[in-house]
């Protein structure tokens, strides 16, 4: 049963008609969770008896960098569904997670050293946490360089896949650096043991704010994975015509496609 | 809403994911548009030709 829903909720046609329906939704949803977000760190969160008003910073640095983990993880299992399965829609959300990941990621190193330099002293260090995630940015950029140098959107799909998988050794790195190494970020101190340590005051906004963006996330990913569903479908759409074209010319009856597989990724 | 000397970091963390995230979504909104009449355009040729 469950394989037969999977199934029917990742068919590319199924997928365009079922996140049509549900994006208007979505960003509504988001734009309220987003500005009720921003109301509770400007005028309801307290400033911090030690960094004072500096910590209302950490309600988009702290979302921003469990988003810029989380895409790249959801990145992560799509390689998977495409080396394994080769599942066209997993090749596209991969696709379109890619800019999403690297623009919360960029967020977070912005805002972290924004934080960093009243608190710290200093916009950048050369620390666990900041150069792993830096490290993350850059994989970011690697892969959406790479998917741009590769013309073949299979072999571009594999190649992407590799390095994504490769790539993914750095996500216990940037979540357990705080632990391994001594660092100047400071420890975990929302997922710990023994609970978090964060006053519940300023914890519940904070949480507020993950939700709102991870929305707002998930919102621009149905988007950018739509449109590459159609990207896609356009240039199936002209390689037909440059082939009909190309037989024309020769005075050849026209090539037909049903008759040849589709490369992975086309097949929508 | 007096943050002090700390107006300018708060002010530019916000500011800078506020345009990230809005060039993400009017870059997406407008890239859609294009592929969806790109593709619209080309079925329409298709249909012309049949």
């Amino acid at each position: 049963m469950w394989t037969a829903l999977w199934n029917r909720l990742a068919h590319p046609g199924h997928f365009l008609r079922w996140s049509g329906t549900a994006l208007p939704w979505l960003a509504a949803a988001s734009a309220l969770l987003v500005a009720a977000g921003l109301y509770l760190t400007f005028f309801v969160v307290p400033p911090d008896y030690q960094q004072g008003d500096t910590v209302r910073i950490m309600y988009v640095h702290v979302p921003a960098a469990i988003l810029g983990m989380g895409f790249y993880g959801a990145m992560t299992l799509s390689a998977i569904g495409t080396l394994v399965w080769r599942h066209p829609l997993a090749d596209v959300s991969q696709r379109a997670a890619a800019p999403i990941g690297a623009a919360f990621t960029l967020i977070c190193l912005v805002t972290g050293s924004l934080w960093g330099k009243p608190m710290w002293g200093t916009y950048w260090v050369w620390d666990a946490r900041l150069t792993s995630m830096l490290v993350l940015f850059l994989i970011y950029c690697g892969i959406i360089a790479l998917w741009r140098t590769i013309e073949d959107p299979s072999r571009a799909a594999r190649a992407v896949s590799i390095l994504t998988l490769v790539g993914a050794v750095n996500l216990p790195i940037i979540k357990f650096s705080v632990n391994w190494w001594s660092t100047l970020h400071q420890p975990a101190s929302i997922l710990r043991m023994g609970g978090s340590s964060i006053d519940a005051s300023m914890l519940y906004p904070l949480l507020e704010m993950v939700l709102a963006l991870t929305l707002l996330g998930v919102t621009l990913h149905l988007q950018a994975m739509r449109t590459e569903i159609y990207r896609r479908r356009v240039r199936t759409l002209l390689i037909r015509q440059a082939e009909r074209l190309d037989a024309g010319a020769q005075g050849l009856a026209p090539v037909t496609r049903a008759a040849a597989p589709l490369p992975m990724g086309q097949a929508i | 809403m007096d943050f002090g000397p700390y107006a300018s970091f708060i002010g530019g963390a916000y500011g800078f994911a506020a345009l990230v995230l809005g060039a993400l979504i009017v870059n997406g909104w407008r890239d859609g548009r294009a592929q969806r009449r790109a593709l619209a355009a080309l079925q329409d040729e298709r249909g012309e030709q049949a």
